[in-house]
């Protein structure tokens, strides 16, 4: 299907022509993902909190993980605050990592707080058929994204050397807030090429990842582990990747908000978005 | 949503909306709000995946692959006690006092030589010895050498009636008070994981008798699943047909609680 050629008549529309950005499949496959990224995320963090601690390597080095949430406690065993241990240095993060507010309005010790876990309250098991079942949603529409997709998307997210060259005005650009214009604007600009290219890359890496750290997996495919380096190097590459996914959203949204949110939503769920022409 | 009005008018682009919708953020969200209260109709649909988990990995899992055995070197300095790890039960507590001289395991259920094995019985039979990872639901791995009975030699030894398909542990530890009694430890494996060259009764932990900790006198090893399947305290085992009328029928200590009976993932 075209993505961006053919120009529409604009209904009512003052200035610019509307244009057929994105195919159906690209949509329906947009949100999915979108929707199964919540719940992978909010049940991962779930997951997370049995074992609120990172490291490196085959097993876990419970003494010195390189990434922690835990909580300290007053002398009757209550949690008096939260604490973020990074390379070893302490943080302080009362009321969101490792210790933060739960139902009964206490302070409870807890890795990631009730509302950005699946479920709220404290259930590894639920947490896990949450997972599970969203991460087969997400490998199926993973795999009709590149059966019929990925080529033509990689193709022209691949960065040409015009793109690389332009990569610091591009930056400028983005910091001012000026978004592309005209025909311009019928294209990927080279930060998004990186940034959604780095997503296309990210998911089955993380994927992987996550297979990694099953006992069943790692038997008929020990490769696995040492692509990773180990089960609990996959475990932290796992929680990485999905970091990194989580900002890429954030930035995502911000763009989408700032280049015009009710055009970039359409485009999304109708397929038509309105090039703003050069004035 | 905010496309409305701007661009089409007709009817078809509406429904497709609606089923964009539908299937992108509803689909996540809908069921968000019903998922705390633990809504069983939800519970249904998500457990579904793990018979598909089961039955993708079961068929991508060569049945005797083996799980990595890594070298002595690598096993870790601490291994994690979880669960019960200094079982209360009067039987038990009795048969810790002895040194287990007068425990036995009992092999019954669906064979026809049933078996009582005493621990230096067990310790005369061939034995297997292996330093794998064992990896708990929690999250985190610790790697040990074990070293005991592979199950695949009782089973055969008492004559499995082919009408067993699961193998059932009951263990001596109570990890959970109930008043129904169904707080005692059992887990249930099927016939590819007990005839798994790894899977193994063992009575042998890093070079030294099984710690009570970690299960003594007897705990199971199955090494390509999580750490809950691996049952310590291990007193009888049956060959059974089915695991429904056992405690809450899901098949498991933990499986009563919501855990997967398929913990290869």
């Amino acid at each position: 299907m075209t993505s961006i050629s053919t120009a529409l008549p604009a209904r009512d529309a003052p200035t610019g022509r509307v244009v057929f950005r994105h195919s159906l499949l690209v949509r329906v496959c947009h949100w999915i993902n979108a929707g199964c990224f919540v719940v992978l995320l909010m049940s991962g963090l779930q997951i997370f909190n049995a074992d609120p601690a990172l490291t490196w390597g085959r097993a876990t080095n419970f003494d010195h993980p390189f990434f922690s949430l835990s909580a300290t406690e007053n002398d009757n065993g209550d949690p008096t605050g939260g604490v973020t241990t990074v390379f070893r240095r302490r943080f302080n993060t009362t009321g969101f990592l490792g210790a933060s507010v739960g139902e009964d309005g206490q302070l409870d010790e807890r890795g990631f707080p009730s509302w950005a876990t699946l479920p709220s309250y404290q259930d590894l098991a639920m947490g896990r058929r949450w997972h599970f079942f969203f991460a087969w949603i997400l490998l199926f529409n993973g795999l009709v994204y590149f059966s019929y997709l990925a080529r033509r998307h990689i193709r022209d997210l691949w960065p040409s050397r015009a793109d690389i060259r332009a990569i610091p005005r591009a930056i400028v650009d983005h910091a001012r807030l000026r978004f592309p214009r005209g025909d311009e604007a019928l294209h990927y600009n080279v930060l998004q090429k990186l940034a959604y290219l780095s997503v296309v890359v990210a998911f089955p890496i993380l994927i992987l990842a996550g297979l990694t750290m099953s006992p069943a997996m790692d038997s008929a495919f020990p490769w696995l582990l040492a692509l990773f380096g180990g089960r609990q190097a996959a475990r932290a590459a796992h929680f990485l990747l999905a970091t990194y996914l989580v900002v890429f959203v954030v930035v995502h949204l911000v763009m989408v908000v700032l280049s015009g949110p009710i055009n970039n939503m359409r485009s999304m769920i109708t397929g038509r978005y309105r090039i703003r022409e050069i004035e | 949503m905010t496309g409305e009005g701007v661009v089409g008018s007709a009817g078809p682009r509406l429904s497709r909306r609606k089923l964009l919708i539908g299937l992108g953020v509803g689909a996540a969200a809908a069921p968000l709000a019903g998922c705390d209260a633990g809504s069983p109709a939800a519970l249904k649909v998500l457990e579904k995946a793990e018979a598909l988990t089961k039955a993708v990995q079961r068929a991508l899992v060569p049945r005797t692959a083996l799980a990595v055995e890594y070298p002595r070197s690598a096993i870790t300095s601490y291994f994690k006690p979880n669960g019960s790890i200094d079982p209360e039960d009067p039987e038990y507590v009795a048969l810790k006092q002895n040194n287990f001289a007068d425990w036995k395991l009992e092999v019954g259920g669906l064979v026809d030589r049933p078996m009582k094995l005493s621990l230096a019985d067990l310790r005369g039979l061939p034995s297997r010895s292996q330093i794998t990872r064992h990896d708990c639901v929690e999250g985190w791995s610790c790697i040990g050498q074990w070293k005991g009975v592979q199950l695949s030699a009782l089973l055969t030894a008492a004559g499995l009636k082919p009408q067993a398909r699961y193998i059932a542990f009951f263990c001596a530890d109570t990890l959970e008070e109930t008043i129904d009694n169904t707080g005692r430890y059992y887990e249930t494996i099927d016939r590819i994981d007990a005839f798994h060259p790894q899977t193994i009764l063992a009575y042998e932990m890093n070079f030294a008798p099984l710690p009570v900790e970690h299960g003594a006198p007897l705990r199971l090893r199955v090494e390509r699943q999580l750490g809950y399947k691996m049952a310590k305290y291990v007193m009888r085992i049956e060959a059974i047909d089915g695991f429904s009328g056992i405690a809450r029928g899901r098949g498991g200590f933990w499986e009563d609680r919501g855990y997967e009976w398929y913990a290869g993932i």
